[in-house]
């Protein structure tokens, strides 16, 4: 018998400045687990700005971060609390 | 169900780009699906994980869309003449060789009116970083051609279509002397975090040409979508080939990508070339130049 | 603040005005040049070249004119006192650059060796065609300063002029010199180093936070910082307020280019500058400035023995223009005659400022070489007739 060894889940979230986004839409089509979408909502500038699909989907890895030109999303991932 | 589940800590994350930012300064003037900006969260996380003194990095910008990322890094930053840029860095890094000197612009100020100094910053080896967002065309003032354009391509200057052929920027460094040179596109994020991260490291002219999208004009006016069409192109069309002949990888118009790093080679910089020389002539008379 | 000796070559010399130009740099505290050879200003970057790397300064010669004038910019934020070095062609070249040095109100030294004009003309013969290029070449409005020294020994001496004078009103400063006193050779008494009176950088020193790199003292001049220092500093041509960040408005045009212009004019009464002789009482009073002041004496010598009252007005700092002493004198002369190897560009100064109450009179010279004597004598008999 083969041991499958359950891989410890890298959570993550994303924090989101709804006001900054200008609908480019980077994160959503690039995000590795394809944890965000557009939202229904607008923003004032007429925008939809991205929301989290579910947050378990989100492993905090920041491509959305790194790819977003205005500065309004970024990943981060959970830290382990200290025992 | 593991033990070692993680649990979220409690203090609020914070996106560490704002720390380069001017933030007081946002929005800034990039257009929604303008690459530029993608590029700065790279070079902002470059530079975090790059151990320099950050007193000492200046970033110096021609004119142009690009040429604002000065005025929106939170650094010692000159927002200069049109194509001027890299004298002027120039002038900046030999007067104190201590300051980590960055250029960070676009593909017409320094390869069109800023062509000369480029190719002699590479011939004499100054030791600076060259960060060239290429978006094919010159952005801010409405969409000319540029000589990155790529043939057939339209441009507010060439309104029946470019026959113009347009630079290798990778071959025109190589061949002028750049001691590292690599082309990524605006897609690649991690790679190009990497590879700003090598440039700055790097003795020597260094060069990182990055594709971006430019959605409002050279997007719109060729009929391509918008930012993410772009960026899409850039994923599927793009091949990693490090090591690549520069003389090999030309762009064209919609057509294959060849990035990576290209040139990572070793060779005197101005300034070492300098004090080698006159040590050599001098003796002791000479005292090693340091600024 | 004393020039260091390390760099001055005290003693007697026998050396061109080139030659001397460079000597006062390096007396002054220059230690970065960046120039491009144009005849006849070479031999001062030459010398350059050959003095700097055993005191520690730093020359390149750069692709072109236009990498030179903003190569010294660079230079200047990074701690640096620095000079560029050009002729006619050159001048022209730099304009783009002189803007933004007034503009970002960096300070350093623009020398140009002026020669016969206008386009590639006469490179190796003297002009004066510069002199209005010198206030007005840039586009847009500034103020700057511009000195004319006439000899070698003025050309050391007026080079660290032109420095202190950079330094106290953070602008750039142009030497205006012409090829017969950049390539005349004379005795240059450069003085024992404690004897050179040094204006240092006028460093701002307070705290980072509230730190304003554009924000003027109360004689309009903001004090400066350099790179490295932690300051963050943004610098840009665009049009900026105190800060330095580009504000696109009338408003802030209005803020900023006002005091630029008026960071000189406000202050003129303490740059300008110029030596009078026999002034006084003089019915006609000539006004040169350069090589002219000289090839003008026996002129006004030979006027006077023949029973003129001929005064002597030489122009020491060509801008800003001595507008109150030609308005004073005005009042008083029959007429201002001016000598100048041009077609008349000072002269309209002149004219401006004597508003009519006294004639004046063009003695012009197209370049190749200086006035004959006798010619501005003849200006001179007939302007006294009146």
């Amino acid at each position: 018998m083969v041991e499958v060894q359950k891989k410890k889940k890298v959570s993550g979230s994303v924090v989101i400045s709804d006001e900054r986004c200008k609908g480019c839409g980077f994160c959503v089509e690039f995000c590795p687990t394809d944890a965000l979408k557009l939202s229904d909502q607008y923003n004032a500038k007429g925008y939809h700005p991205p929301v989290l699909v579910s947050q378990e989907m989100c492993n905090g890895c920041n491509m959305c971060g790194l790819l977003c030109p205005d500065f309004a999303i970024y990943g981060f991932m959970f830290k382990k609390k200290e025992k | 169900m593991s033990e070692d589940l993680l649990e979220i800590d409690e203090s609020m994350p914070t996106n560490t780009v704002e720390e380069f930012l001017r933030m007081e300064r946002m929005p800034h003037i990039w257009c929604p699906g303008c690459g530029i900006g993608t590029t700065v969260n790279c070079f902002a996380h470059a530079l975090e994980t790059s151990g320099l003194d950050l007193r000492k990095v200046s970033v110096v910008s021609g004119i142009g869309c690009t040429g604002r990322v000065a005025g929106y890094l939170k650094l010692d930053s000159f927002h200069t003449t049109h194509g001027r840029a890299i004298p002027f860095a120039t002038g900046l890094k030999l007067a104190n060789p201590e300051l980590k000197v960055v250029v960070y612009s676009g593909d017409g100020d320094l390869t069109a009116i800023g062509g000369n100094h480029f190719i002699h910053a590479c011939r004499r080896n100054v030791d600076m970083t060259v960060i060239l967002i290429n978006n094919f065309i010159y952005g801010m003032t409405g969409g000319q051609v540029a000589p990155t354009t790529p043939l057939t391509a339209t441009a507010t200057t060439t309104p029946h279509g470019n026959f113009e052929e347009a630079f290798n920027l990778p071959y025109l460094a190589e061949s002028c002397g750049a001691v590292y040179v690599a082309r990524w596109t605006a897609y690649h994020v991690r790679h190009v975090t990497k590879a700003i991260k090598e440039a700055l490291a790097k003795k020597g002219f260094s060069f990182v040409e990055i594709l971006a999208p430019c959605p409002t004009l050279f997007s719109r006016r060729n009929k391509l979508g918008d930012g993410l069409d772009q960026m899409i192109y850039y994923k599927e069309s793009s091949e990693i080939k490090n090591g690549a002949d520069t003389k090999t990888i030309q762009l064209s118009f919609q057509g294959k990508i060849t990035v990576g790093k290209f040139v990572d080679k070793e060779r005197s910089t101005y300034l070492d070339a300098m004090n080698e020389f006159y040590e050599k002539k001098f003796g002791d008379k000479f005292t090693t130049y340091k600024g | 603040m004393k020039a260091d000796p390390k760099g001055v070559l005290t003693g007697a010399h026998f050396i061109d005005g080139d030659h001397a130009c460079a000597e006062g740099a390096i007396a002054a505290g220059c230690r970065f040049v960046a120039g491009y050879p144009i005849t006849p200003s070479t031999e001062v970057v030459e010398r350059i070249a050959d003095r700097f790397p055993l005191i520690g300064g730093m020359f390149i010669q750069m692709e072109d004119e236009i990498a030179s004038s903003i190569a010294i910019q660079g230079a200047v934020w990074a701690g640096k006192k620095a000079m560029t070095v050009t002729s006619g062609p050159g001048f022209s070249l730099m304009m783009e650059h002189i803007g933004l040095a007034a503009m970002t109100e960096t300070p350093c030294v623009f020398v140009d060796v002026q020669r016969g004009g206008p386009s590639t003309g006469l490179p190796t013969l003297p002009g004066q065609g510069d002199m209005m290029q010198a206030r007005w070449g840039s586009h847009g409005d500034y103020g700057i300063i511009a000195v004319c020294p006439n000899s070698p020994q003025e050309c050391f001496d007026f080079t660290i002029k032109a420095f202190n004078l950079s330094e106290q009103y953070r602008v750039p400063v142009l030497v205006m010199m012409d090829e017969c006193v950049g390539h005349m050779t004379e005795r240059v008494i450069v003085p024992l180093a404690e004897q050179i009176e040094i204006y240092p950088r006028r460093y701002y020193e307070g705290s980072h936070e509230d730190f304003l790199l554009f924000k003027p003292d109360k004689d309009l001049v903001p004090p400066i910082v350099k790179a490295g220092d932690g300051y963050n500093i943004h610098v840009t041509g665009l049009t900026h307020d105190e800060k330095g960040y580009p504000v696109m408005t009338a408003a802030a045009q209005e803020k900023l280019v006002h005091r630029l212009i008026d960071k000189i004019r406000v202050n003129s009464d303490k740059i300008v500058e110029y030596k009078e002789d026999q002034v006084d009482d003089a019915d006609v009073v000539v006004v040169t400035y350069g090589i002219t002041s000289r090839v003008a004496i026996p002129a006004i010598e030979q006027a006077r023995k023949d029973g003129m009252k001929i005064g002597h007005l030489r122009l020491i700092v060509a801008w800003p223009f001595p507008e109150k002493r030609i308005k004073e004198l005005a009042a008083k002369v029959k007429a201002f005659v001016v000598p100048e190897i041009n077609y008349g560009q000072m002269v309209h100064e002149v004219e401006r400022f004597a508003a009519g109450k006294a004639h004046v009179e063009l003695v012009p010279h197209g370049g190749g070489s200086v006035h004959n004597p006798k010619d501005i004598y003849n200006v001179i008999k007939n302007s006294i007739k009146g």
